[in-house]
C-alpha cells in the first residue's frame, strides 16, 4: 500500500467505510471479497473505483450503497450507519439519499423519460423540485425527449435519463456501476461528461465503479482495489496515468 | 434427446409442479364432471326401473283415448284376476294396487322426502308369500290396521316390528301397526324412496275401488313362453285393457327412461363439454407460458447444434411425461371430486338418488385424452415457435416483444366472430324457436370475445386507473404491467371469464324464472292458503270438505280436473267452487266475469277461446268422463296463465260425473287472513298430516326459491372447479411476469421501492387481471341471461329480466379474491428477489 486514504482535499465526508469486510461462503469455499477496507468519499468529489475483475470493486460499492449486507466493519452515508439498518429504513435511505446508475436495465420500459426521472420521488410520494428538475434535464440535454419511452431512445440517451433520475432527488451521494459498459465510446464520453458536470456545476458527489481507464480519467480521484484491499490512490488522474498504474498491478500480480 | 427432455422435466421442480398442477386440475375438472354426471344419471335411471324378473305377462288398464268415453279406463276386476289365474299357461297371477303413501319419521318429517313415496298391496299367493317382496322380519300385512315397510325406510325412521306409525295417503292420516320389514328390487326404493305395503283390501280401498286392481302380473308355467301366455290372456281380455309380455315392458321402460333422461343427459354433457374446454384451455395456456419461459434454454440447445426438430421433440417428450403423470393423478382426483360433489349435495339437503359411483370408459378415455393429447398439442405449437426463433435472438433478450401485426389479424377475426355472434343472439330472441341460433350465436360471441380480449384489455384496464392511483406508484406500475403483454393478460383473464360468464348467465336466468313464477302466483291468486300434497299427487275430496267446514275458513274452493271431450276434442275441465272462486283468484276478464259461473255456464281462458274460436254465448257439446253428454255455455273469457287456465266449471255441475274425485289443490280464504294460529289450526284439522302442505303465498314462493337455489348450487359447485383452475392460470402468469421482470424489480428495489411496495405492485397486477376477466365474464353472462330470458320469456308470461345485483357483486368480489389469492406466492417471490443478482443477471 503506497498511500493511505486520509488526505484532506475537501472538507466534509459524504460516505465512509471503516474496516469493511465482506465474505462469501463458508469453510473451504470461503471467498473474501473485501478484507477490511477503509475509505472516505468526500462531498463534491468525483471518485472512480478501479481494479481488475474480482478485486471487490463492485462489492465495495454495493456495500457502501446499502444494496448488500456486510460481514464486518462499518459503512456510513453522511452520519448514518448502514450496517445496523433494517431493510425498510435502508430502502428509504436509498430512495432519499442515494442516486443509482447501473450498467443496463436502468429504466422501466412502461414509463416515459420524465416519469422514469421522477420515479424515486413518485415512489416516495414527494413532489419533485421543479426548478432543480429543469436544471437537471437541461444539464443532461433531454429537454426534447421527455415524453419518449425508453425503447424510443438510444442507449446513450437512456443512460442520460438514468443519470437525470439519479440526480433528480438531490442525493447526498450518487453511485454509478460501470455506467458506460453498454455504450459506444461517444455516448460513453457524453455520460461521463454529465457526471463530471454534475460534480463541478451542481456540487454532487459521485462514486463510480469502472474498469475503463478512460472513464476513470474523468474523475477527480481514483482508488485502486486488488484482492479486496485498497492498494493505491491517484488524484487528478489522466487515462494514461491510470493505465500505467493498472499495468503495474498486473505485473505485480504475475510475479507474486 | 429423451434424456435431455427428462432431465429438463426434473431440473425445474417448481415449474414442473406448476404445470402438473394445471394439467391435473384441468383433467380433474373434466373427470369430476363426467363421473358426477354419469353417476347421477345412472342413479336416476335405476330409480325409475322396476323389476320385471318375476313378470312374464302384465295386464294394465288401457288409457288410450276412446271416443265416447273421455275418462280414465276402468280398473281391473277380481273376476278378470280369477279368470287369468285359471289359464292353462299361468303358474300364478298377482293383482297389484299402487299409489302414494308417505311415511313420516318420529319427528313428523317425511322419509325419503322428494322421492316417490309409494304404497302398494301385499298379495300372498298360495304359499302365503308375495314373490315380489322378501320379508326380512315379521310377516305381510293381513288387515286394515297393518303395514309393512321396506327395510331402508324402517332403518332411516328407526321403526321396528310392533311400532305404531302414521301413514299419509291422500287424506286423513292412517294409524298403522308395523308387522313386517321387507327388501325389494324396486328401483325407486334403491334410490331412496319409501314403500309401504297394505293388505290388498286396504290398498284397493285407498288406491282403487274395492275389489279392483291397478294391474295384474302373471307368471308362466315352466315350458310356456311369454308370447304363448300373452295369447291366452288376449282371449279373455275385456275392453280398454292391454296386455304385454314382461320382456316388452322391460324394453319399453328402458326406452322411456332413456327419453326422460335425454334432456338431463344433454345438460350434463354440455357441462362436460365446458369442462373439457376450460381444461384444454388452461393446459394450452400453461404450456405456452412454459415454453416462452424456456425460449432462452431452447435457443442454447439450438446454438450447440440441436436441430429444430430435436428441439420440438424434446418439448413434446416433456409434455408427454407431464401430461401422463398429471392425467392419471387428475383422473383419480376427479373421481374423488365426483364422489365429493354428490355427498356435498346430499348433505346440503338436496335429493339425489343413491347409487354406486359410475366410472365409465368414456370418462377415463376423455380424461386421459385431455391430459395427454391436449398437453402434447398445447406444447407442440409454442415448441415449434420456439424452435423457429434464431438462437442468438432468443438468447439475447429474455422478453421478446409481442408482435403487433398478429394482433391486427386477431382483432379482425375476433370482431367478426363477436359481431356475427351478437347478431345471431339478437335475431334468435325474436324467433319462435330460437334455441339453435341462440346457442350458435352464444358460442360464436364467446369465441369472439375470447379472441378480442387482448384488444379489450387496454381500455378496460385503463378505466381502472383512477382507482389504482390511490395506491401510488405501485398502482401505476401494476396497471402498466398488466397491459404489457396483452395476449398473456387476455389468456389469463379469459379462464376466469368463461367461468363467470356461465355462473352469471345461469344466475340471471334462474332469477328471472323464479321471479316470474313467484309473480304469476301472486298476481293470479288472492287465496290466503293453498293446500296441496307434498308429492304433487291429488288430494282426497275429504280434505276440501273438511277445510270448508272449519270455522276460520271464509271461502274455499278445490281445484279438480276431469278429462272430458269438449267440442269434439279432449279437454281437461277444471272444477271449482263457483261461488268462492272469484274471491280466491285475481284473474282479468276480457269479457264477462266469475258471476256467470254456475250450472252449465263456464268461463274459458283467452288463448283457448281464440284457439278454438269460442265466444261468449258459444254453446259447446261436451262429453263428461263418465260418458254422459251435455252442453256447456261460455259466459266469460279470462286471461289464463300457467297456474290457472282452461275451461272452468262449477263443481256442482262437474262432480256428479267424476268417478275418482281428486283435487289438485284447495284454495282458502280465512277470516283472520294470514296468521300462524290459523295455519296451525288448519293443519290440526287435517290431522297434522306431513304429506299435506298448508302454505301461504310466501311459503309457495320460498319453495320455488329453494328449488331454484338448489339447482343453482349444484351448478355453482361444478363451476367452482373452473374458478379454481382460473386461479392457477393467474398464478402462472404472475410467476412468469415476476421471472421476466426480475431485473426491473431489482432496480426498483435499489432506487427505493420497499418490499411492501413490490408486493403491492404484483398483487395489484393480479387484481387488475382478475377483475378484467370478472367484468368481462359478468357482462357476457348478463347478456346471455337476458337473451335466454327473451327466448323463454313468452312461454312464461310474466318473465322479466331481474339483475341479481347482490350476486353479481359477489362474483366480482370472488374475481378479486381470485386475484389476491393467486398473487400470494408470486408477490412473496418478487419481494424476496435478491436485488443484486437481479440487476447483474444478464
Amino acid at each position: 500500500m503506497t498511500t493511505t486514504s486520509t488526505a484532506t482535499r475537501s472538507t466534509a465526508v459524504a460516505a465512509r467505510a471503516t474496516d469493511l469486510r465482506k465474505v462469501y461462503g463458508q469453510g473451504e469455499t470461503q471467498v473474501v471479497a473485501l478484507g477490511g477496507v477503509t475509505v472516505e468519499f468526500r462531498q463534491a468529489e468525483y471518485t472512480a473505483i478501479m481494479g481488475p475483475s474480482g478485486s471487490g470493486k463492485s462489492t465495495l460499492m454495493h456495500c457502501m450503497a446499502g444494496l448488500d449486507s456486510v460481514s464486518g466493519g462499518s459503512a456510513q452515508i453522511g452520519n448514518v450507519e448502514l450496517t445496523t439498518l433494517k431493510d425498510k429504513k435502508l430502502t428509504q435511505l436509498r430512495r432519499d439519499k442515494i442516486g443509482f446508475i447501473f450498467q443496463a436495465f436502468n429504466l422501466l420500459p412502461t414509463l416515459n423519460a420524465i416519469e422514469n426521472i421522477t420515479l424515486p420521488m413518485d415512489i416516495a410520494g414527494r413532489k419533485p423540485d421543479k426548478q432543480w428538475l429543469d436544471t437537471v434535464v437541461e444539464t443532461v440535454g433531454l429537454s426534447g425527449r421527455l415524453k419518449h419511452r425508453p425503447n424510443q431512445l438510444s442507449g446513450g440517451q437512456q443512460q442520460r435519463v438514468a443519470v437525470a433520475r439519479a440526480l433528480a432527488g438531490k442525493p447526498e451521494i450518487m453511485f454509478a456501476d460501470e455506467p458506460t459498459g453498454n455504450l459506444d465510446s461517444r455516448s460513453g464520453a457524453e455520460v461521463l461528461g454529465f457526471l463530471r458536470n454534475s460534480v463541478r456545476e451542481l456540487g454532487q458527489t459521485v462514486v463510480m465503479v469502472t474498469h475503463d481507464p478512460v472513464a476513470a480519467g474523468y474523475a477527480d480521484r481514483v482508488v485502486f482495489l486488488a484482492d479486496g484491499q485498497i492498494v493505491d490512490e491517484l488524484y487528478e488522474p489522466t487515462a494514461d496515468a491510470v493505465l500505467d498504474r493498472m499495468k503495474r498491478f498486473d505485473a505485480k500480480g504475475r510475479t507474486s | 434427446m429423451f434424456r435431455t427432455a427428462l432431465r429438463n422435466v426434473l431440473a425445474h421442480k417448481a415449474r414442473l409442479l406448476m404445470t402438473v398442477l394445471a394439467v391435473l386440475l384441468g383433467v380433474a375438472f373434466v373427470a369430476g364432471t363426467l363421473v358426477f354426471t354419469s353417476t347421477i344419471s345412472d342413479a336416476y335411471q335405476k330409480s325409475s326401473e322396476k323389476g320385471f324378473t318375476n313378470v312374464d305377462v302384465a295386464i294394465n288398464p288401457d288409457d288410450a283415448d276412446v271416443k265416447d268415453n273421455p275418462g280414465d279406463a276402468p280398473k281391473l276386476s277380481q273376476s278378470l284376476l280369477d279368470q287369468v289365474t285359471k289359464l292353462p299357461g299361468a303358474e300364478s297371477a298377482t293383482g297389484t294396487v299402487t299409489g302414494f303413501a308417505a311415511i313420516p319419521d318420529k319427528d313428523g318429517k317425511l322419509v325419503g322426502d322428494g322421492f316417490t313415496s309409494s304404497g302398494g298391496n301385499y298379495f300372498p299367493s298360495k304359499d302365503g308369500k308375495d314373490a315380489r317382496y322378501t320379508m326380512k322380519e315379521g310377516r305381510g300385512p293381513t288387515n286394515v290396521r297393518e303395514v309393512a315397510l321396506d327395510s331402508r325406510t324402517a332403518d332411516r325412521a328407526d321403526y321396528k316390528i310392533g311400532d305404531s306409525i302414521d301413514v299419509s295417503v291422500d287424506g286423513p292420516v292412517l294409524k298403522q301397526k308395523v308387522v313386517g320389514i321387507f327388501t325389494t328390487d324396486d328401483g325407486n326404493v334403491a334410490a331412496g324412496g319409501s314403500l309401504a305395503l297394505f293388505d290388498t283390501k286396504t290398498a284397493q280401498k285407498l288406491y282403487a275401488e274395492p275389489g279392483k286392481f291397478t294391474g295384474i302380473e302373471l307368471k308362466a308355467k315352466p315350458g310356456t313362453t311369454q308370447e304363448a301366455l300373452k295369447a291366452q290372456v288376449e282371449k279373455v281380455l275385456p275392453d280398454r285393457t292391454e296386455v304385454d309380455t314382461g320382456d316388452k315392458l322391460a324394453d319399453d321402460q328402458a326406452k322411456d327412461i332413456e327419453n326422460e333422461l335425454s334432456g338431463m343427459r344433454t345438460g350434463m354433457l354440455a357441462f362436460a363439454g365446458i369442462a373439457l374446454f376450460v381444461g384444454i384451455f388452461i393446459i394450452a395456456n400453461t404450456f405456452t407460458m412454459l415454453v416462452a419461459q424456456r425460449t432462452k434454454e431452447l435457443a442454447l440447445m439450438r446454438a450447440v447444434g440441436a436441430s429444430r426438430r430435436q428441439v420440438t421433440r424434446s418439448v413434446l417428450i416433456e409434455a408427454t411425461v407431464v401430461g401422463s403423470i398429471a392425467a392419471v393423478t387428475g383422473l383419480l382426483a376427479g373421481i374423488g371430486i365426483g364422489a365429493g360433489l354428490r355427498s356435498l349435495l346430499n348433505s346440503s339437503g338436496a335429493t339425489v338418488p343413491d347409487g354406486p359411483l359410475v366410472i365409465t370408459p368414456t370418462t377415463i378415455g376423455a380424461s386421459l385424452f385431455v391430459g395427454i393429447v391436449v398437453t402434447v398439442l398445447a406444447a407442440w405449437l409454442p415448441g415449434r415457435r420456439a424452435a423457429k426463433i434464431p438462437p442468438i435472438a432468443a438468447m439475447g433478450s429474455v422478453h421478446a416483444p409481442p408482435t403487433t401485426r398478429g394482433l391486427v389479424v386477431r382483432n379482425s377475426i375476433g370482431a367478426l366472430f363477436a359481431g356475427v355472434g351478437i347478431a345471431l343472439v339478437l335475431a334468435a330472441t325474436t324467433m319462435d324457436d330460437g334455441k339453435g341460433p341462440m346457442g350458435l350465436g352464444a358460442g360464436l360471441l364467446m369465441i369472439g370475445v375470447f379472441v378480442l380480449t387482448p384488444l379489450l384489455s387496454r381500455p378496460l384496464i385503463a378505466a381502472a386507473a383512477p382507482v389504482l392511483r390511490i395506491f401510488g406508484m405501485p398502482g401505476k406500475l401494476a396497471r402498466q404491467n398488466a397491459v404489457r403483454n396483452p395476449r398473456r393478460t387476455a389468456a389469463t383473464a379469459s379462464a376466469l371469464m368463461i367461468g363467470l360468464t356461465l355462473i352469471t348467465g345461469l344466475t340471471v336466468i334462474a332469477g328471472g324464472i323464479q321471479n316470474a313464477i313467484d309473480k304469476m302466483a301472486r298476481d293470479s291468486l288472492k287465496a290466503d292458503y293453498i293446500v296441496s300434497m307434498a308429492s304433487m299427487t291429488p288430494l282426497a275430496p275429504e280434505v276440501g270438505e273438511k277445510l270448508e267446514k272449519q270455522p276460520e275458513v271464509e271461502k274455499s274452493s278445490p281445484l279438480r280436473f276431469s278429462p272430458s271431450r269438449v267440442n269434439g276434442k279432449k279437454t281437461e275441465l277444471a272444477g271449482v267452487n263457483g261461488k268462492a272462486i272469484g274471491d280466491l283468484t285475481k284473474l282479468e276478464f276480457t269479457e264477462g266475469s266469475f258471476a256467470g259461473l254456475g250450472g252449465n255456464r263456464v268461463v274459458v281462458d283467452k288463448d283457448l277461446a281464440e284457439d278454438r274460436g269460442w265466444k261468449v254465448g258459444s254453446s259447446l257439446p261436451t262429453t263428461f268422463e263418465d260418458g254422459k253428454k251435455s252442453r256447456l255455455v261460455v259466459s266469460g273469457i279470462y286471461e289464463g296463465n300457467m297456474i290457472i287456465s282452461g275451461v272452468m266449471v262449477d263443481n256442482a255441475t262437474l262432480t256428479p260425473h267424476v268417478k275418482d274425485i281428486a283435487d289438485f289443490q284447495v284454495l282458502l280464504k280465512t277470516k283472520d287472513g294470514l296468521s300462524d294460529d290459523t295455519k296451525e289450526s288448519l293443519e290440526k284439522a287435517l290431522g297434522d298430516n306431513p304429506a299435506i302442505k298448508v302454505q301461504t303465498m310466501d311459503d309457495v314462493s320460498n319453495d320455488i326459491a329453494k328449488l331454484i337455489n338448489l339447482m343453482l348450487n349444484m351448478l355453482y359447485g361444478l363451476l367452482a372447479m373452473a374458478v379454481i383452475v382460473a386461479v392457477l392460470g393467474v398464478v402462472n402468469t404472475l410467476a412468469m411476469s415476476v421471472f421476466e421482470r426480475s431485473q426491473e424489480i431489482g432496480m426498483l428495489r435499489a432506487i427505493g421501492l420497499d418490499r411492501k411496495g413490490i408486493k403491492r405492485m404484483v398483487r395489484l397486477e393480479s387484481l387488475v387481471i382478475s377483475l378484467f376477466g370478472g367484468v368481462l365474464g359478468i357482462g357476457l353472462g348478463v347478456f346471455f341471461g337476458w337473451a335466454a330470458g327473451e327466448l323463454i320469456g313468452p312461454s312464461l308470461g310474466s318473465y322479466e329480466l331481474v339483475l341479481p345485483w347482490g350476486r353479481m357483486g359477489l362474483f366480482l368480489v370472488l374475481a378479486a379474491l381470485v386475484g389476491v389469492l393467486a398473487a400470494l406466492w408470486p408477490a412473496r417471490r418478487a419481494a424476496k428477489l435478491n436485488m443484486l443478482a437481479a440487476i447483474k443477471a444478464e
